[in-house]
């Protein structure tokens, strides 16, 4: 009777299950590639407006501070998005002709809102309060990025629960003094550019963020870790 | 040892194998059911009704993805119901499977040559039924996966302090080692049906399966240095799954649920149950395929007498479980005892102690524990006793605990009917297809069996 299978397939086989390993630890990495990726979470990518609003111009260039805009953002959980109003204060008097601004003018004349493509998007079932973290020291750029340097808008995290964590794990890694919040050129500190803080100088952020925990009574990660801390 | 085609005790003791069989007759026997027999009429039937009930099940299973576990007849305070109780059953149901493979096979029991083979496909379908329940009953079964622990973008590991987590562990464990198990004991069977195939294509699937078993004395020696190891492996899980199945209540602390009698009783629950099912099988399947002279009333009286004295141990269970209720003069517990007897579901409670208490000790006597039309009508009422005792478990417990206020019934609807049913159905179609196209009594094994294999050892 002839073989079934050829010589070469004692081969075949063994390199196939060889392989295998491989393969399927190639797919597992793959998967978590693929997960953290700008595919998945948009970090990085600009999402179309319905008027180009370029943060780079309104804060580096004309230098307006976060809160003109954002009112709510020391009171509340929602940094609040500006009406209508907001934008006329200015643009009654510059660019009033401009056919950029003319989404705008129509909301104000036809009293509905211009409808934003919201960029930080956490999930509904994530409670998030921007007061609680200004009033504990982290920067808007720590999360949001160097905003002023964005001509459009894009989310600088992943908004995955990892990016969340790695700060609630640690928060005196990020911790910088309440005045720096809205800085949005706030250097961490180091031997050559100290950070002056209650008559002390830090000159590293592991003694500056250890002060600050206990300086806004931070409370412990055990704490800020608990599942109900953002699943309520 | 004696010649196991001898009986061993008198003429009461039937053999393992009826006498007058060569290796080439058993080999015949057992592959021609897979190679020349023919599709039966009645094949046909069952694996036909077992297909549609399993498309039933698919049909139950694409609405709850659809629409949720509201569904189901579960609510607060019964949030287990069905999935829960048939989870526990069918992973039950599995246990005698490794129980036969692997301790009787330690244990040098050679009448579990003929049956271990199909006990262990068994238990491979019912750990997939079980396995079904608890990613069916998850809010967002799509997200199933998150009850691993890989290192995944929520940087958090699921919560080792939990039993439900022990569980998968427990389950996924127990069926990979029930597949491996259960694949390496076919190597040489399916090495066998290569070489008598006649069909190309079965020969090369059969040829692939086989992984180039020759049967040389060199594959022999480390083959069955390899199952020596699975049996091991798989011994202490004959204990373990059930152990932990069981914590999913006993970590509790609901009345009823919070025991330390739990594991125990459970891993002879499902030894119980197990038994149960592989006399249901192997009934009608020696019977159709006129295997009587390999599954013999040794091997249904053996499994009659497993049933028989872990059902007093499941007893004991009941009895203790009552007592301490009594006992330990905890107003909770007695109430739960109180419950069972006269509350909502007393008539179930009653029942389950008549299917798995009393009707089983007809299993003391010989005339009706050799009978097998009775045998196979006491490990229905047994499988339905089981099923029973886990729905008291679950549900009993979970509609009245300490507060009269968070009181509540649990009725089950059509969709947890029809999800029971299905796997039923399905676990009917895997086992239809199993006997069709593997050879389900161990030919190898069988041929150690022959007063021959013996002689060749001596010499």
């Amino acid at each position: 009777m002839a073989q079934i299978f050829h010589r070469s397939t004692n081969t075949i086989s063994r390199a196939t299950i060889f392989g295998a390993v491989f393969i399927v630890a190639f797919l597992f990495w793959a998967a978590a590639q693929v997960q953290r990726s700008p595919y998945v979470t948009y970090a990085g990518v600009v999402r179309p407006q319905p008027v180009p609003f370029s943060h780079q111009h309104h804060v580096a260039g004309l230098g307006i501070d976060c809160r003109y805009c954002h009112t709510s953002v020391e009171e509340s959980r929602f940094a609040g998005i500006p009406p209508t109003k907001t934008c006329m204060n200015c643009h009654a008097q510059v660019w009033t002709k401009a056919s950029l601004l003319e989404p705008v003018r129509e909301s104000l004349r036809t009293d509905k809102s211009l409808v934003w493509t919201r960029v930080n998007d956490l999930p509904d079932f994530v409670y998030f309060d921007h007061s609680i973290h200004i009033h504990k020291g982290v920067g808007c750029d720590t999360c949001h990025g160097p905003v002023d340097r964005m001509p459009m808008m894009y989310n600088y995290g992943s908004l995955l629960m990892e990016w969340c964590l790695n700060c609630h794990r640690a928060p005196e890694k990020n911790l910088r003094p309440r005045e720096q919040v809205f800085n949005m050129r706030y250097q961490q500190p180091s031997s050559d550019n100290p950070v002056l803080l209650d008559g002390r100088s830090f000159s590293d952020q592991d003694s500056l963020g250890t002060y600050l925990v206990t300086k806004y009574k931070v409370r412990t990660v055990a704490d800020i870790t608990s599942c109900d801390t953002c699943h309520r | 040892m004696d010649d196991p085609t001898q009986a061993t005790r008198g003429s009461r003791t039937a053999p393992v194998i009826e006498p007058g069989y060569t290796f080439a007759t058993i080999t015949d026997k057992i592959s021609s059911i897979v190679l020349t027999r023919p599709v039966s009429n009645g094949w046909l039937v069952g694996f036909g009704v077992g297909f549609l009930i399993t498309m039933m099940l698919l049909y139950a299973m694409g609405y709850l993805f659809l629409r949720g576990v509201g569904i189901w007849g579960v609510n607060i305070p019964v949030g287990w119901g069905f999935a829960i109780v048939n989870f526990v059953w069918w992973i039950g149901i599995g246990h005698a499977g490794t129980l036969i493979s692997a301790i009787l096979l330690l244990l040098r029991q050679q009448w579990r040559n003929s049956i271990n083979r199909f006990a262990e496909a068994m238990t491979l379908f019912a750990v997939a039924c079980a396995g079904m329940f608890p990613v069916l009953h998850l809010g967002r079964p799509w997200l199933a996966y998150w009850l691993f622990p890989y290192p995944n973008s929520m940087n958090y590991w699921p919560q080792f302090r939990s039993p439900l987590v022990w569980d998968v562990f427990a389950v996924s464990t127990y069926f990979t080692i029930s597949l491996v198990f259960w694949f390496i004991g076919l190597i040489p069977d399916l090495a066998t049906l290569r070489d008598r195939a006649e069909n190309k294509w079965a020969a090369i699937i059969y040829g692939i399966l086989a992984m180039g078993w020759r049967g040389s004395a060199r594959h022999w020696k480390r083959y069955e240095t390899a199952y020596l190891l699975l049996a091991g492996l798989a011994t202490p899980l004959v204990l373990s799954v059930h152990t932990v199945v069981s914590f999913d209540f006993a970590i509790a602390i609901l009345p009823g649920w919070h025991t330390t009698i739990f594991p125990p009783y459970f891993v002879a629950g499902a030894i119980y149950s197990g038994f149960a099912m592989v006399l249901m099988l192997a009934i009608p399947i020696r019977k159709f395929y006129g295997l009587e002279d390999f599954i013999t009333q040794r091997h249904l009286e053996n499994s009659a007498k497993v049933m028989l004295a872990t059902g007093l141990i499941v007893a004991y269970g009941y009895a203790m479980e009552a007592f301490m209720n009594w006992y330990g003069g905890n107003p909770y517990d007695n109430y739960l005892l109180w419950n069972r007897l006269h509350g909502p579901y007393a008539p179930i409670y009653c029942a389950l102690l008549f299917c798995n208490i009393v009707f089983p000790q007809v299993l003391w006597f010989r005339k009706w524990r050799t009978n097998p039309g009775l045998l196979f009508l006491v490990s229905f009422v047994v499988l339905v006793g089981m099923w029973l005792e886990r729905f008291i478990i679950v549900v009993v417990s979970l509609h009245r605990d300490f507060q009269t206020s968070s009181w509540g019934m649990y009725y089950p609807t059509k969709w947890d009917w029809m999800t029971y049913i299905g796997t039923l159905g399905f676990f009917m179609a895997a086992f239809f297809l199993f006997i069709r196209i593997l050879p389900m009594i161990s030919i190898f094994e069988m041929r150690t069996l022959l007063p021959e294999a013996k002689e060749v050892k001596a010499e």
